[in-house]
């Protein structure tokens, strides 16, 4: 019941963002929000492997990368210089690709959405389950350094290859038309759309989330968090549980990561950098770890400043101080009775004491 | 009947035989203690048979079937609960969410259909929490369900252990020590508790360095030495056994 009145709470502060910013006459705002909220997708599933389950990951930037870029190959010319004319023709014939123009009114072709979403997923989630067999049977250090040497892979994988556009990665990335009067897309005129889309994501997947934490698996995975030999002595199938929530993250990290791409009309490699996987580790960190709402909100509110720029050239120096910050003050986030209560005390001892 | 059939069984660590050749039964519906001066390899004997280790060689039947070299998970499926010797609670969750754990076996929401909140999966989640309350209230502990697993006291954190053991309506129960750390009063209740287990249908396997706890409530004993088994019986005679007392003597347990 609780789980329904917060869920409402959130749909209703997404709404009033909305009219707030209206009412302002500063609708522009919209957008970081928009991106903010396709970053939170990311911080809902690390939240669920890594406040959960206990399995740290310092690679996930890779998965949001790997939707963007799938989104991106398949939404751009990029795609039909792989295949011959005939193949492409018969793709088309199939209804797989449809041919159209582009801004300049060139020929152009695109993979419907309806298959290029699924893709990119199953691409995440293939990819999560090849690395995630090998790499979760490692614990503490060993399992970051190992999910770290993963996305750093990737990282040069985009970097390098001509089909994701090298160090520029690609752009002029086509709009999405997910149903009749919804198009995923940056158009002014698609902003509030797109607003509303990206905010019906997330909520899915606190949905999904918090549904999960509070049953028989989301106790598996937390048990695995307290002591994996109990949880395997009371019949919890540790390696299985840990893949599924890898995977499970993968896949929220991809789709956010898809429909950023298509709503910035592009990607670059930057997304699958290390810093941006530090960065979603510093927000569950903050967030108070095993806490999937404290996650949202700091998620939201440090992505929301560091796109509107508040942090500078700084930006990544912000969320690593963060992480030290955390580490050394408050390793249970900052949202915590306990952490408050210590911040009141200093103050009000503070010209008292020696 | 057996239902635990142990022959043969082998694990060294390095050179270090710490299980040689061990071969013994538990039948059902009895309590069988294992003892032994310490590092005698009861606990490594204990993770064989819950497939926390990997034997070198041997067999182990449980209910005429191999669970030899199954994971851990499998063995618990198979109908076999633990405890541990240092308690391993889930410090992350509450006294009823460890109880809860202990009823994975028996339960059957898989991830989606938890992700999805099914009408079938909140009936389990109740009929789960229900149990564990049940449980709770077996053990004493119904006051603290809501309270961290981490923040209580070593007697408190073995009851909870034992519950989630429970919870799982093993057919065959190990507990590692059970009464290591617990007060004479907490102890006597322990005992009492273990005979009442028996009496309802589970059998018990138990390691224990308490002599007056073991000789009042064991059916049989086994004894080990080094690795291997150097005395079987029920508690009169293994008390009697020459060898038995001449290990002993040299033990640090006789005195307690
Ligand atoms: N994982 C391990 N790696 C290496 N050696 C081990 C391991 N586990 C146990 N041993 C060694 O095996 C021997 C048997 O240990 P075990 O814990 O089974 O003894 P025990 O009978 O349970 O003793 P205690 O009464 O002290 O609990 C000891 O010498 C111990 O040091
Ligand atoms: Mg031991």
């Amino acid at each position: 019941m609780k789980r329904f009145v917060a869920i409402g709470a959130l749909a209703a502060a997404v709404i009033a963002l909305h009219l707030l910013f209206a009412a302002a006459g500063a609708e522009y705002l919209l957008v970081q929000l928009t991106m903010a909220a396709y970053y939170a997708l990311v911080v809902i599933g690390l939240c669920l492997l890594m406040g959960y389950a206990g399995q740290i990951s310092l690679g996930h930037a890779a998965f949001f990368a790997l939707g963007g870029y799938t989104a991106a190959v398949l939404s751009t010319n990029s795609f039909t210089q792989l295949m011959g004319a005939p193949a492409l023709e018969r793709l088309v014939h199939w209804g797989l690709v449809t041919a159209g123009t582009d801004a300049y009114g060139a020929a152009a072709h695109q993979v419907p959405v309806w298959l290029s979403l699924p893709l990119a997923v199953a691409a995440a989630a293939a990819v999560a389950l090849v690395i995630g067999i090998p790499v979760l049977k490692l614990k503490g250090h060993y399992l970051a350094m190992a999910t770290l040497g993963f996305g750093t892979i990737l990282y040069r994988i985009f970097l390098g290859t001509r089909l994701f556009g090298e160090a520029d990665g690609i752009s002029s990335v086509r709009p999405c038309a997910l149903l009749p009067g919804l198009t995923i897309g940056g158009d002014t005129a698609l902003r509030t759309q797109n607003y509303y889309f990206a905010w019906a994501l997330v909520l899915l997947a606190m949905v999904l989330s918090l549904n999960i934490v509070s049953s028989r698996a989301g106790r598996a995975l937390r048990s695995i968090h307290g002591s994996e030999e109990a949880a395997a002595a009371m019949g919890v199938n540790t390696a299985r549980y840990k893949l599924y929530v890898f995977i499970l993250s993968a896949v929220f990290a991809a789709v956010g990561g898809f429909f950023m791409t298509h709503f910035n009309g592009g990607i670059g490699p930057a997304e699958a950098g290390i810093m941006k996987s530090v960065r979603y580790v510093a927000i569950v960190a903050v967030g108070g770890m095993a806490n999937l709402w404290g996650s949202l909100l700091i998620g939201v509110l440090l992505n929301f400043l560091s796109l509107r720029g508040i942090f500078g050239s700084y930006d990544d120096a912000v969320f690593g101080a963060l992480l030290v910050f955390i580490m050394a003050l408050a390793p249970d986030g900052i949202l915590r009775r306990e952490f408050l209560h210590r911040i009141m005390r200093v103050r009000i001892r503070w010209p008292f004491s020696k | 009947m057996a239902l635990l059939e142990v022959n043969n069984l082998c694990r060294s660590f390095g050179g270090l035989r710490a299980v040689n050749n061990v071969s013994f039964r538990v039948n059902t519906g009895t309590i069988k203690a294992v003892i032994g001066p310490n590092g005698a390899g009861k606990t490594t004997l204990f993770n064989l048979i819950a497939g926390a280790l990997k034997p070198d060689g041997g067999s182990i039947l449980f209910n005429g079937r191999s669970i030899y070299g199954l994971p851990p998970f499998r063995v618990a499926a198979a109908g076999i609960s633990r405890t541990f010797q240092n308690i391993k609670l889930f410090g992350n969750m509450t006294v009823a969410e460890n109880i809860m754990v202990g009823r994975h076996t028996r339960s059957g929401s898989g991830f989606a259909a938890s992700m999805l909140s099914l009408p079938r999966t909140r009936r389990e989640e109740r009929e789960i929490a229900e149990r564990a309350a049940e449980l709770a209230r077996l053990f004493g502990i119904e006051d603290v369900l809501d309270a961290g697993a981490a923040s209580l006291d070593f007697g408190r954190q073995r009851a909870v252990e034992f519950a989630r053991a429970l919870a799982s309506e093993p057919q065959l129960l190990l507990l590692d020590e059970p009464a290591a750390g617990l007060n004479i009063y907490e102890t006597n209740e322990l005992a009492k508790r273990i005979v009442r287990i028996r009496d309802m249908g589970i059998t018990i396997l138990l390691i224990e360095h308490d002599m007056s706890l073991v000789m009042d409530i064991s059916d049989e004993i086994a004894v080990l030495s080094y690795g291997e088994k150097i005395a079987e019986g029920p508690p009169c005679n293994v008390r009697n056994n020459p060898q038995v007392i001449a290990v002993y003597l040299g033990g640090d347990v006789a005195q307690d």
